[in-house]
């Protein structure tokens, strides 16, 4: 009981500075520290297989693109802040976040929830394959259709040039377009 | 009034989903949104978890296939929604929210 309420603070804490925080890097790396809380939570719920997963797919891969993203979307200068009200939005995201964090707390605590076994139930990864490989070997194919289409889908958007390669050619030269490319050169 | 640890589980990912949605609804920042919806994402992990755990049937093991399942999803939802990060930085050489008002570039 302990060790939840230290995991959740942990968790929790540094999730809510990587949210306050301006600089972007940080954010990025208490972040990681965050997801890292949440593998040690499954962990402790006794669910070995989801906690490795969640660190080699949050801690490790996310992370890794979080933070490439953030370094490659540099601004050139320091953002000002700008008009469309930055403290009303915030005052708004706080009101309503708070309205659905007390319906929450309202609904668990006055809901009689069942606290039964007590000694951690145990799935080993044999069971785990099983199952994957048994009962939901259809959803198991999808995902890895779904993560490959998502991929190439990332990597098309990422790399896509919507500059039409002889444009920038044409602006050099001062040439209408639709002139051939040979008189463009030696016109007097 | 003492809280079960099935309750208490439940008000940690009840306190992380509204961080996330806190963060989704007030940063400007597109990268800050996408981790505000990580975070969310990874609350409803958690449900599913404690539920498993807490549950009448924790032999059968749906709680943790379906939570494989949906790392699975969110990590291609990050690969997406960063690219598109990156499109839009292209397009508009910054990533604030409030100036991607168009839909063609």
């Amino acid at each position: 009981m302990m060790a939840l309420i230290l995991i959740a603070l942990v968790t929790l804490a540094s999730a809510a500075a990587a949210m306050l925080l301006r600089n972007l890097i940080h954010s990025a790396l208490l972040l990681t520290a965050s997801w890292a809380g949440l593998a040690a939570f499954y962990l402790w719920a006794g669910a070995e297989f989801v906690a490795f997963a969640q660190v080699l797919v949050y801690v490790g891969a996310i992370s890794m693109v979080v933070l490439f993203a953030v370094l490659l979307t540099r601004p050139p200068q320091p953002m000002p802040v700008t008009p469309p009200n930055t403290l009303g939005r915030a005052l708004v995201a706080l009101i309503t976040g708070g309205a659905v964090l007390g319906v929450f707390i309202g609904a668990i605590v006055s809901s009689p929830l069942p606290a039964t076994a007590a000694p951690a139930p145990t799935v080993s990864v044999k069971q785990l394959g099983l199952e994957l490989a048994g009962r939901h070997a259809g959803a198991l194919l999808i995902v890895g259709a779904l993560l490959t289409v998502a991929l190439l889908g990332a990597v098309v958007l990422a790399a896509t040039d919507r500059e039409p390669v002889g444009a920038s050619l044409d602006d050099v030269r001062g040439r209408p377009p639709g002139t051939p490319l040979q008189k463009s050169g030696d016109a007097p | 009034m003492s809280l079960s640890s099935l309750q208490l589980c439940l008000l940690f990912s009840s306190a992380l989903f509204c961080l996330g949605l806190m963060a989704a609804l007030s940063r400007s920042n597109t990268i800050l949104v996408l981790l505000g919806v990580e975070l969310m994402l990874n609350a409803a992990n958690v449900n599913f978890i404690a539920f498993w755990r807490y549950g009448p049937n924790p032999e059968a093991a749906t709680g943790v296939v379906f939570v494989l399942f949906a790392i699975a999803v969110a990590a291609a939802e990050a690969a997406v929604g960063l690219a598109l990060v990156i499109a839009i930085y292209r397009h508009q050489k910054n990533i604030r929210l409030q100036e991607a008002t168009r839909l063609k570039g």
